[in-house]
């Protein structure tokens, strides 16, 4: 019997099971993946939701094989997603790169643990932050969210497949294990309130269909395969038929293309959020769990007369480089606030270019960072 | 500077307070279960939490603590309950603690104010000769096995902390104990919620009748 993939109603649920929830009502019809605290309870809901709606659940035998399902999956036409923590997070790496060359729509959820290597396995933290970024090899762009609710995990998860599919690259939900396995009410809406993206299919003669000329705003349409179009998908630098062509010139078309999707469209693609900013002296910076950190603080530092705001970075990649810039301009400091030693922390460091100062609030994982630290560093250090 | 997309910007309306309240308000109760793994530390503080949220329509987060290894091990479940959306989701002062096990009570106490409320399992927890504060217990395990469901001693804590404390309403946890237990076990766990909230309310009346004769002193939430 098939049910509904949009359990419309209202929920005391944790961010794992709105995660999936988010996924289903985005149109997933498959997730591979391997078992890891804390992003087991995502697959554990998928493999007992995606049986009654006509999906497909596959446990793989590890998380390089769980990213290469998923992108096998999309080119057989289904929207797809994993998810992981830490150490499955790095053995996807080698299969993102390919997702991202192959230009493979597909969700990757990160329930980010306290690392290096098993870490701390029920513990949060966001450390996983620069490896999104920069984890897999070569040059490349990504699009990467960060959750602070079980609430915002369904939206995002959403968002994340509207991006993928329109962008056609695997994107990133970077959560931690506080928000994937706290609970709270989660509202979801009737299946007619939620926008869905899904890929641009073909048109044309199939004989001379070209994989990867670009089409509507520089994105190549999808076939599936079935669909009777002949394609070949490559990890090897390809033209646009799809063919390797290991050549300077057709590497540099490819990488051009393929981080011009994102650079050109930033302010499509960049979301950002923010508390009591408008009159701000001093800037909290945060993202994730951390945001949640951050208001606390915001509203604990204006008791004390600290005129504070803060910046929620929706979207952590692209990085929103012209937001933090602007901020710049208008505040006398600002603070970052992550649960790791300092990494969007340089980033916003690069940007703000030493015109105000700017502060970390971290530490290396195992716990969210309580609000008073925040404010200690506001009156300490401001 | 703010951009927002359709979806996200729908959410934050749905949820605006999230964006313009603060969350320090009288109305806020901050609750410690503790126990060990497998007596239902979690799905106690799930009812709690699930009660307020859905059933009183109130806000609501649960986090859980607990570690790699789950049956045995000590865990506890922390329950933020507000009339306002709530920003950081710990508890480091409970208004009430509620305790399962002796280890929990030795992991906690330490942590409850002059005014909280301690309620604890009168078989599993011995309290501390000098603990100079009122506390509430009930023999939840063994009423548990009276009903011949060892496994229900949460259900039957549960009912005892809405009646000594009315952090949510009886009638919205009763629907968040049948919505969270599996089905065809319905009966008998309202039979387990009632049996620890009428003991909660025989054991108030006592007390007030010993406080009216001036035998006793101390408040409740």
């Amino acid at each position: 019997m098939v049910k509904s993939a949009v359990l419309t109603g209202e929920y005391f649920m944790t961010g794992d099971v709105a995660c999936a929830e988010g996924a289903l009502a985005a149109g997933c019809r498959f997730f591979g993946g391997y078992p890891i605290t804390p992003a087991t309870e995502i697959a554990e809901r998928m493999a007992q939701r995606l049986v009654d709606i006509d999906g497909t659940f596959i446990q793989m035998e590890d998380e390089i094989a769980a990213v290469a399902s998923i992108l096998g999956a999309s080119w057989g036409g289904v929207k797809s997603m994993t998810a992981t923590s830490g150490p499955g997070f790095s053995l996807m790496m080698e299969n993102i790169g390919l997702g991202i060359i192959t230009e493979t729509p597909c969700v990757i959820v990160n329930v980010q643990r306290a690392g290096p290597s098993t870490g701390l396995p029920t513990q949060g933290a966001q450390g996983d932050m620069m490896q999104a970024k920069w984890g897999s090899h070569g040059d490349y762009e990504i699009i990467a969210l960060a959750p602070s609710s079980p609430q915002e995990f369904f939206y995002q998860t959403i968002e994340a497949f509207n991006l993928s599919e329109k962008y056609r690259l695997p994107v990133l939900i970077m959560s931690d294990e506080i928000v994937g396995h706290m609970s709270e009410k989660v509202i979801i809406p009737a299946a007619d309130e939620i926008k869905i993206v899904s890929r641009l299919g073909p048109k044309g003669r199939k004989d001379l269909f070209k994989l990867y000329a670009p089409g509507p705003g520089g994105i190549s349409p999808m076939p599936a395969a079935g669909d009777g179009y002949n394609f070949h998908v490559t990890g090897l630098t390809h033209d646009e038929k799809g063919y390797p062509a290991m050549n300077v010139d057709t590497h540099a078309q490819m990488m051009s293309r393929l981080t011009g999707k994102i650079k050109n469209n930033l302010d499509d693609i960049i979301r950002t959020d923010s508390y009591k900013l408008d009159d701000a002296e001093f800037a909290i910076i945060s993202y994730g769990v951390s945001s949640r950190t951050s208001m606390a603080a915001v509203d604990m530092a204006r008791d004390l007369g600290i005129k504070a705001g803060f910046l929620r970075l929706i979207t952590v990649w692209p990085f929103p480089d012209d937001q933090i810039r602007a901020l710049a301009g208008d505040v006398k400091g600002m603070v970052t606030v992550e649960i790791n030693l300092g990494q969007i922390h340089r980033e916003i460091l690069r940007c703000v270019e030493g015109r105000v100062p700017v502060h970390l609030v971290g530490h290396s994982g195992g716990t969210i960072i309580p609000p008073e630290d925040v404010v200690k560093m506001l009156k300490e250090a401001f | 500077m703010i951009k927002f997309v359709d979806q996200l910007k729908t959410f934050n309306q749905k949820k605006n307070k999230f964006m313009t309240d603060s969350q320090d308000t009288d109305q806020t109760k901050k609750i410690i279960v503790t126990g060990f793994g497998g007596q239902g530390i979690i799905l106690a503080g799930k009812i709690l939490g699930k009660a307020a949220a859905l059933g009183d329509h109130r806000e609501s987060t649960l986090v859980e603590s607990y570690g790699p290894e789950s049956r045995g091990g000590s865990c506890s479940a922390q329950v933020i309950i507000s009339d306002k959306l709530i920003y950081y989701p710990y508890v480091k002062q409970p208004d009430i603690l509620v305790c399962m096990s002796q280890s929990g009570y030795e992991k906690f106490i330490s942590t409850i104010l002059k005014k909280s409320v301690l309620l604890i399992d009168r078989d599993l927890v011995q309290p501390a000769r000098k603990l100079n504060m009122e506390y509430f217990a009930i023999p939840a395990t063994r009423k548990a096995e009276e009903l011949g469901k060892k496994m229900m001693a949460n259900i039957i804590m549960m009912g005892f902390a809405v009646s000594i404390t009315g952090v949510v309403s009886q009638e919205a946890a009763h629907k968040a104990v049948l919505g969270s237990v599996p089905k065809g076990t319905e009966k008998l766990n309202t039979e387990a919620f009632y049996k620890g909230y009428d003991y909660g309310i025989a054991l108030l009346k006592r007390r007030f009748a010993k406080k009216a004769a001036g035998q006793a002193t101390g408040a409740i939430l």
